[in-house]
């Protein structure tokens, strides 16, 4: 995927760093900032990449950008890629795939089969008060961010997005992205599986070169 | 979270929102909240004044955008100690402006008379070229001013043929190696550049996956998305605090092309003076 523009927002905290997709020395010099923008023309697909976190109270007027944003440049259909806690989960969610999604109404109509198709998990509504009143439930991501108030806006203002998340831990998620990735390919097909085995794609995805490091810098020689 | 070795590494949620923060931030808000979220958002405003026009003070929004061919940026107490060291001469240079900004860790108020050690921002200009502009930020700009920064003081200049060049400091904990940063001789430089920036960088460039944040990102974040050139030399150190190794640490930036003709020409007891004063003024 090529890198077409940025989203230069005043909601996000400022970061810059060098190409974190670097493959050889001519292009690891280029300079990316907090949330970029790279298109597959021939997926027809854009991908809106965010890199730091948002700054106090502009959730919300991140969320209006977002959606005129979407709104302007005619796109179909969203896909938000999130996670939750996994340390949260009830005792429900504790059973089988760690991986969930999510439609709104709009979204539903047209691929709400395809879904139970995949035998894909739809996220659990949980209890608004546990052990009070069991028969209200209501939507609950935490960690996820502002992953709810999208969903939510989104299913008010009749956009077609589906959230695909995964129950992570902090420490290395690297294997999380891996999971979340597949679990897209699976409905997306955006690469095909050489062996016959569809969901073993893991080894065709690429490391970003900016994974590295991850658990900190080298120890001191005189450690040993 | 910390790691196998103990050293504490920043988790932030991956979503990049505290729960208790959006809990607060889902509740109603009642009229009551919003005062004071308004007043202090108020408070929280930041104001460039320019005294551009003989001396007399100017809102940013009055004046006309002005041409600016050269723009440094030094951010933090060394790298603003570093301009006044080799470049800044009360002769050649005046005091064209100052931010006045308030936040949880400091406040700048109006006047231009400063000492190395206070919180300051100051513009200043190159009497001989009046298009050479030079800023001294030595305040902590809170994230939530850092873009008003940048629309204010960007906003009063001319982006034709405009240059910016950043200095900035930072831990060198920050400095993600495959080596222990015991062994890494510090402080060192490390430079980012945007793509429209083609002249020879002083120093090697940042690896990935090192990241820059803060208002010097912010400063090259605006100039790569609006295309301007410019340049960050971030220089990784171990003292944090005004440092006379860490301002000599930004010495091979003299040779570049856009320093190398505004270096006062002092000599070296004038330059030992200056540090002996800051050692002074640091010990206070």
């Amino acid at each position: 995927m090529t890198k077409v523009g940025y989203f230069y927002t005043d909601c996000l905290v400022p970061m810059v760093g060098n190409n974190p997709y670097a493959t050889a020395e001519e292009n690891s010099m280029e300079l990316s900032i907090n949330a970029e923008v790279y298109s597959l023309p021939s997926e027809k697909l854009v991908v809106l990449q965010i890199r730091s976190p948002f700054i106090k109270n502009k959730y919300r007027p991140f969320c209006q950008t977002l959606f005129s944003w979407v709104k302007s440049s005619k796109c179909a259909r969203v896909i938000l890629l999130s996670s939750s806690h996994a340390y949260q989960r009830d005792d429900e969610q504790l059973l089988g795939t760690p991986l969930r999604y999510l439609l709104t109404p709009d979204l539903e109509k047209a691929v709400g089969g395809l879904m139970q198709d995949l035998n894909w998990k739809e996220m659990e509504k949980v209890a608004a008060y546990p052990g009070i009143n069991d028969t209200e439930k209501v939507l609950h991501i935490p960690g996820g961010g502002i992953t709810k108030l999208l969903f939510t806006e989104s299913c008010s203002r009749g956009i077609q997005m589906a959230v695909l998340l995964k129950f992570c831990s902090e420490g290395d998620n690297i294997p999380d992205a891996f999971a979340l990735v597949n679990y897209l390919n699976e409905w997306l097909q955006l690469i095909k599986s050489k062996s016959n085995n569809s969901t073993d794609t893991s080894s065709q995805w690429k490391i970003p070169s900016s994974w590295r490091l991850l658990f900190g810098n080298g120890l001191p020689p005189a450690l040993f | 979270m910390a790691t196998f070795f103990g050293e504490v590494v920043v988790a932030p949620s991956r979503a990049g929102v505290d729960d208790e923060e959006w809990a607060e931030e889902a509740r109603e808000e009642t009229p009551e909240d919003r005062e004071i979220r308004r007043e202090l958002e108020k408070k929280r405003e930041i104001d460039v004044l320019w005294t551009l026009k003989s001396g007399a003070s100017t809102e940013s929004s009055a004046a006309e955008p002005f041409v600016c061919s050269k723009f440094i940026v030094a951010i933090g107490h060394n790298a603003a100690a570093f301009l006044s060291s080799f470049i800044l001469d009360s002769v050649c240079w005046e005091v064209v402006g100052v931010v006045k900004l308030w936040n949880e860790w400091c406040r700048t108020s109006n006047t231009t008379k400063v000492l190395p050690t206070d919180s300051f921002c100051l513009f200043y200009r190159l009497i001989s070229d009046p298009t050479v502009l030079l800023c001294q930020c030595s305040c902590y700009v809170a994230e939530d001013q850092q873009f008003q920064w940048l629309e204010k003081v960007f906003g009063c200049m001319r982006k034709e043929s405009l240059q910016v060049t950043i200095l900035s400091t930072c831990p060198v904990a920050d400095y993600k190696t495959q080596e222990s940063t015991l062994t890494l001789p510090s402080p060192f430089l490390k430079a980012l550049k945007t793509k429209e920036f083609k002249e020879q960088v002083c120093c090697p460039l940042l690896e990935q996956p090192n990241i820059v944040r803060d208002l010097p990102a912010a400063v090259l974040s605006y100039c790569q998305v609006w295309q301007i050139p410019a340049v960050l030399y971030q220089c990784y150190t171990d003292v944090i605090k005004l440092d006379t190794v860490t301002i000599e640490a930004f010495k091979p930036l003299l040779s570049s092309k856009i320093l190398k003709s505004l270096v006062k020409n002092l000599n070296f007891h004038h330059k030992i003076a200056c540090f002996q004063e800051i050692r002074l003024l640091e010990n206070q």
